[in-house]
């Protein structure tokens, strides 16, 4: 039988990936938000697990508050990567400290 | 045994597809891969009677921030190449920090499960005979009514904030100035004149 132990494994390891992602691709800023994406995947697994194996249903509720927090994030997100690439013809994130405010 | 294995089936996926996604070589690949990814873990969620948030995750990741992704991803012209320079420069210290995460998750997944903690009062406790959608909606609009307000106040600031930081003011285009088109009375456009007979008019 699934416990909720199993669903908060696989979450674990998805939010490992995820960080283990920002690590792996310090040139490729679109990847990098793919990683924050898998990360905030993971945590809302995690809330619908306890939700329903708690039988509370808020935690539903709040996976979505997450959902659409990372929604408006990774418009924003790539807003700032479309000028970003637009003035400087390149998506690196070591270049980024160059920006100065 | 059938739960057990869609649950295994569909975790196996979302934790490949994830490795796929961090691990590919091209940009659009990897959008792909997090599509899959996404997909397998609202598997994941339906299994756990979760249907609302699955199909949500559906919408609003496969059918909008995915494809947004693929826009930047497609639109941005950049050598695939030169992406992957430095990888492993960073992938020793990645590595020891996803590993010694994982440990401290797992840590406390284990000391979780040994019973340290309890729920102590239910603010919503799932109820059998309502839908699960039905009850979120319950929810969503009377307890959480603001907090839902607050969401969509996000959303719009976040709409208002990528057009604002994206659009950009070309020069040398005609464009229509309607408040100056409104502000155009009669009396500034017309003149009437009298001309005598056999004299044209002098503009």
């Amino acid at each position: 039988m699934i416990g909720l132990t199993h669903y908060l494994v696989v979450a674990a390891i998805l939010f490992t990936m995820g960080v283990l992602g920002i690590f792996l691709n310090r040139k490729n800023l679109i990847v990098i938000l793919m990683a924050i994406e898998l990360i905030l995947l993971a945590v809302n697994l995690n809330l619908v697990a306890f939700s329903a194996y708690l039988h509370d249903l808020v935690g539903q509720i709040f996976a979505m508050f997450v959902l659409t927090v990372a929604a408006g994030e990774a418009a924003i997100g790539l807003a700032i990567l479309v000028i970003y690439f637009r003035g400087r013809g390149t998506i690196a994130v070591d270049d980024v400290n160059r920006m100065k405010g | 045994m059938i739960q057990a294995i869609a649950f295994y089936l569909f975790a196996i996926i979302v934790i490949g597809s994830a490795a796929m996604t961090i691990s590919s070589r091209n940009p659009v690949h990897s959008v792909m891969w997090l599509i899959l990814a996404f997909f397998n873990a609202a598997g994941l969620m339906v299994l756990v009677g979760a249907e609302f948030i699955a199909m949500l995750l559906v919408i609003v990741y496969v059918g909008a921030v995915a494809v947004l992704f693929l826009f930047v991803v497609m639109m941005l012209d950049i050598e695939v190449a030169q992406l992957r320079a430095g990888v492993a420069r960073y992938a020793a210290l990645g590595l020891a920090l996803a590993v010694a995460l994982a440990a401290e998750i797992l840590i406390g997944i284990g000391a979780w499960s040994a019973g340290g903690l309890k729920i102590s009062q239910r603010i919503a406790p799932i109820d059998g005979n309502v839908p699960n959608i039905q009850a979120m909606g319950q929810l969503l609009y009377t307890r959480y009514l603001f907090v839902f307000e607050a969401a969509g106040f996000v959303l719009l600031v976040a709409m208002i904030g990528a057009i604002v930081l994206t659009h950009r003011q070309r020069g040398g285009v005609k464009g229509q100035n309607i408040s100056r088109q409104n502000a155009r009375r009669p009396q500034d456009a017309t003149r009437n004149v009298q001309p005598p007979v056999g004299q044209g008019v002098q503009l």
